[in-house]
């Protein structure tokens, strides 16, 4: 960790000085097109973090996933609605296939081709606010611009469903990505690690409340009923941070992911949203469930992470079948997981 | 949240590992003919015989002077010492206080003619301690115990009584938090620890059945026992802080993670069979996988923390009370897949082997400090109190 707390500290200054909850509603409000979008995204580049995976002669920083890990947990510790984490990778992926990189931001996401040679992703996560989508769609990965799809409205304001003709398809860029990697378990690892950042913000929020807002005479943090609360609040965000950190980790070259270590990252997350969010809306009490309180920009986005890249039943599946498969005891397997290797 | 930010990822050093393969062999041939619903009592399974043997192996006392007959390595390697017993089943019981608490308490705060005499015997295997810090109405309240030794021409004479002792029955010595000056109301005053020689005249001990049929517990009282001048191990009046820094130790560790590890693998074994396999039984597999893992993750990361000297109150607390949680969560889970199951093909060891962790477990979140006293000391390491 302490290697690239110089770049978390760097995503920190700048997405708490320009990533505020006004602009992150605006963003919500009006997608990319929205002024404040493409300011914050100027911002963002103007950083260099989007490029900080890729090699310090492609103009990057020549990060690893752990080492990055800081970084995307700042992206939701301020509710970034623009999707740095998911380009950091996408760029990265571009690069090791000796692509071109596009201006703009990068969402990830899953495709089928259509019968007639087109490209249909039915949810893309910021897909309302990305300029570029990477999908992979069978065996293949394209590299798709947002401007020109038939899009539609997704569930959360962020996101869309996009359609590609055959003509767009056989336009862009196909990418060459090795074939072990599925764009779920990149995803997934990303999203896991800002999970880790909002949960950390839901918390220390809460936190402050509890000592601030005043019932019967003094803070309710006094009461131990809402101690108790806010002590299983820690021990999930505590568990889910680490967790994140596992999925970010020593995963195979490039910045390709250890698929069982995300699956302990997405699984644990995704439990702790949900106890988290429900805990913290519990303490703030009516005020917090309100569109002008700032709550809600974490608790919802968490939500919508859980639902992301697969939920905690999604990986307790795959991290079953793995231990199933597993022949000698679970403490080894266990150990498999946690036991990283770390650059010397 | 500076307590949250500064768990970070690390790793037992490789030649800590190292003793892991060997400790593993040895045990698959001590253990081997032990039923899984034996080895599911794990640290609370007692064999002297066993100790005697893992005694001769070095492997008691591992991280203790080599001068007291202990083994001179790190923490570390006695967290792999740990996570081996736990894991294969190991009926450590007999050792464990003494391993874990009391000889790094001598070690601590004891004279040199104490550590010459005792930390030698527990790094054999021949000499067992048992705590003892609850009293009747005391429970989690340890400033109010009321077992008092008052001083005298000879050492101290103790009265009183202590309860919730840990293997007591089976043990030679206990350390005792007693009242040296003062009353209960002067609460974190006058409290001092004693060494107690339970086969010292007036020492009567009493075992407490519990509800699967064990004695793990006992009730221990004292009739005027004359203790020696030598009794009194660290500073007069400072019980209370030597037993606050005994339990930072005893709350982080693999023991608070694996307590039902024996039975999970017990039951993996049938799930792996086709007979066994089921879709909720896959997810449920992966559900125990993914929380064990951060969990060990944090408990390691603690353990290095314990290692550098910090004293990691809160996040010890942290993993204890995680870790508990999911030791309790595992034999109700698979009741709940077992008994959803039109079959009646489910091994009967394995279902031995659950009745006894289900019947243990609520034990679990009250050994080394309840659910609610531990969430407490976190709230209060938020700054909540």
């Amino acid at each position: 960790m302490n290697d690239n707390d110089l770049f978390a500290d760097a995503a920190h200054d700048v997405l708490a000085d320009r990533c505020t909850p006004a602009v992150v509603r605006a963003i919500e409000c009006g997608g990319r097109a929205a002024d404040a979008a493409r300011g914050l995204w100027e911002q963002l580049e103007s950083t260099g973090l989007a490029d900080a995976l890729l090699g310090e002669d492609e103009g990057g920083a020549g990060l690893e996933l752990d080492q990055a890990f800081g970084v995307l947990e700042q992206c939701g510790a301020h509710a970034l609605p623009l999707p740095l984490a998911e380009t950091m990778v996408a760029r990265a992926l571009l690069a090791q296939a000796g692509l071109v990189r596009p201006q703009g931001s990068i969402a990830l996401a899953r495709g089928q081709r259509g019968a007639g040679g087109g490209l249909h992703c039915a949810l893309v996560r910021g897909g309302q606010v990305a300029d570029t989508v990477l999908v992979q769609a069978g065996g293949a990965w394209h590299l798709l611009p947002v401007d020109g799809a038939h899009a539609h409205a997704h569930a959360l304001a962020l996101d869309a469903a996009l359609t590609w003709s055959a003509a767009q398809c056989d336009a862009a860029s196909t990418v060459a990505v090795d074939a072990a990697l599925d764009v779920r378990t990149l995803q997934a690892a990303v999203v896991a690690a800002q999970m880790a950042g909002a949960l950390s913000s839901v918390f220390q929020r809460t936190l402050r409340y509890a000592n601030e807002r005043q019932q019967f005479g003094r803070p309710i943090g006094k009461f131990q009923a809402v101690q108790h609360q806010l002590a299983v609040m820690s021990e999930h965000v505590f568990a889910a941070r680490m967790a994140a950190q596992l999925g970010c980790s020593g995963g195979g070259v490039g910045i390709q992911p250890d698929r069982l270590r995300v699956a302990t990252a997405k699984a644990r997350c995704s439990e702790a949203a949900l106890a988290v969010s429900e805990a913290a809306h519990a303490i703030h009490g009516a005020i917090g469930f309100t569109e002008e309180h700032d709550l809600q920009l974490f608790t919802r986005r968490l939500h919508a992470w859980r639902q992301t890249a697969g939920s905690e039943g999604y990986w307790h599946t795959v991290a079953g079948e793995a231990l199933l498969q597993h022949s000698g005891i679970t403490l080894d397997l266990v150990r498999r997981i946690t036991d990283v290797e770390f650059p010397a | 949240m500076s307590t949250l930010d500064s768990l970070a990822l690390t790793r037992i050093p490789a030649e800590d590992e190292a003793l892991r393969a060997e400790v593993r062999a040895f045990l698959q041939e001590a253990i081997a003919d032990l039923p899984a619903h034996i080895r599911a009592r794990s640290w609370g399974g007692y064999s002297s015989a066993l100790s005697r043997r893992l005694g001769d192996k070095g492997w008691i006392g591992i991280t203790l002077p080599r001068a007291y007959g202990g083994g001179g390595r790190s923490a570390f390697t006695r967290y792999v010492l740990v996570e081996e017993y736990l894991a294969c089943g190991a009926p450590v019981g007999s050792h464990w206080i003494a391993d874990r608490q009391s000889a790094p308490l001598i070690l601590k705060y004891g004279t040199e003619a104490q550590k010459q005499f005792y930390i030698p015997r527990v790094c054999k295997g021949e000499a067992f301690f048992c705590i003892g810090m609850s009293e009747p109405n005391a429970g989690s309240d340890l400033a109010s115990v009321k077992t008092r030794a008052v001083p005298n021409a000879q050492g101290f004479v103790l009265n009183g009584q202590k309860i919730w002792t840990t293997n007591a029955h089976h043990c030679q010595y206990m350390i005792a938090l007693v009242r040296t000056s003062g009353t209960s109301e002067d609460r974190h005053q006058g409290l001092s620890q004693v060494i107690v020689d339970l086969s010292l005249p007036g020492v009567t001990v009493r075992p407490i059945e519990d509800l699967s049929g064990d004695s793990h517990f006992c009730e221990v009282f004292f009739d005027n026992v004359q203790l020696g001048p030598d009794a009194l191990i660290g500073a007069e009046g400072q019980g209370w802080e030597q037993v606050t820094a005994e339990l930072a130790f005893e709350r982080s560790g693999p023991e608070r993670l694996f307590s039902s590890i024996v039975l999970f693998d017990q039951w993996l074994g049938y799930v792996r069979t086709p007979q066994g396999r089921t879709d909720s039984a896959v997810r449920l597999a992966g559900k125990v996988l993914t929380q064990l893992a951060p969990l060990r993750a944090m408990s390691v990361s603690v353990q290095e923390k314990l290692t550098q000297g910090a004293s990691p109150i809160v996040e010890a607390a942290l993993v204890k009370e995680l870790g508990t949680t999911l030791e309790q969560m595992i034999p109700a889970a698979i009741a709940e897949d077992l008994f959803a199951r039109e079959a009646e093909d489910v091994p009967v060891e394995l279902l031995m082997t659950l009745k006894y962790v289900t019947e243990a477990s609520p034990s679990f979140s009250l050994r080394g400090g309840t659910r609610d006293i531990l969430r407490g000391m976190i709230a209060r390491g938020l700054g909540l109190r």
